[in-house]
């Protein structure tokens, strides 16, 4: 902690870019549904590009409900993991290298609220922690397209949290 | 249930964007049931750790295998929508093998469709998960009165 608070601003953004990029990386179906994460300090935004084959409903167009759920999911697996390493950075029990072997939460279970259609456009979410245990974690996420607070989706979800040594 | 209705739910469900770019199979439907696949692919994994899949893709194979059910309704005009959809993930899908799930509609009201799906591998006995989900329901207009 105290060694970094010596370190330049711009090693630090870079240090805690790395770290996440690592995480995200790691995940073939985070690249295949096209989802990327912006970053501020600790705060996590996930998004997901409009790409023609994540529609469920050519009509309206609309997308796939699954595409949604699968976005929404990302998101709270993410921002768990994210919020472990954090802490494991914080404490100075790991840095950009050991974050590559980062293990990631598993999905208990999964709760989709459908509140309207998702549009043939680019969607963000966030999840925020509700309860995080030693063993156990609860997180909802709110996903919008063009409007804050207009949420086209929303999720909870359980979790059983990797266990790391002691 | 008339053969033109499963093949147009066959047709309609493989041709659509997500299900394609999964590359999600019909299996079998009857009335008020379906059952359908998706194969195992490295680019759809979750857990880089074990190349298990991502719990996403069993979701939408849940979601997906839902409204193919609810096509099959005799009552339905064939359009769905999800309202809420909940899975609980029993155990890891093994790598390696295509995962099928199995949905019926329990329950429909005048305007709501309840439904049950269960998702499993090789390992038939042994559920990947469970879901749960109500999805909207529309009837022909005659068929209101």
């Amino acid at each position: 902690m105290i060694k970094h608070r010596k370190e330049p601003l711009q090693k630090i953004k870079q240090r805690r870019d790395n770290a996440l990029a690592a995480l995200v990386d790691r995940v073939p179906y985070i690249k295949f549904m096209g989802i990327h994460f912006d970053r501020r300090g600790d705060e996590l935004t996930a998004i997901m590009a409009f790409d023609d084959k994540l529609i469920g409903n050519p009509i309206l167009p609309a997308l796939h409900g699954g595409a949604t759920a699968s976005f929404l999911e990302v998101t709270a697996v993410i921002e768990l993991a994210w919020a472990q390493a954090w802490q494991r950075m914080e404490n100075d029990e790991v840095h950009t290298a050991a974050m590559a072997a980062e293990r990631l939460p598993k999905t208990i279970d999964f709760s989709v609220d459908y509140l309207r259609s998702g549009l043939a456009r680019d969607c963000y979410a966030r999840a925020r922690i509700n309860r995080s245990g030693r063993r156990y974690a609860s997180v909802h996420v709110e996903a919008w397209q063009d409007n804050r607070a207009r949420l086209f989706a929303q999720a909870t979800g359980h979790f059983l949290m990797p266990q790391y040594g002691g | 249930m008339t053969p033109n209705k499963e093949k147009m739910a066959r047709q309609f469900t493989e041709a659509l964007p997500f299900c394609k770019a999964l590359g999600m199979r019909i299996e079998e439907v009857g009335p008020s049931t379906a059952t359908v696949s998706m194969p195992y692919r490295t680019d759809i994994i979750g857990d880089p750790d074990t190349g298990v899949v991502h719990g996403g893709t069993v979701f939408a194979l849940m979601d997906t295998c839902a409204g193919v059910a609810i096509f099959m309704h005799p009552d339905s005009t064939m359009t769905t929508a999800t309202i809420d959809l909940r899975v609980d993930y029993m155990r890891s899908a093994t790598p390696g093998q295509r995962i099928f799930t199995k949905a019926e509609v329990y329950k429909v009201t005048r305007s709501v469709a309840f439904l049950r799906a269960t998702a499993w591998d090789d390992d038939s006995e042994n559920p990947v998960a469970t879901a749960t989900g109500a999805f909207t329901f529309e009837r022909p207009k005659e068929a209101g009165k």
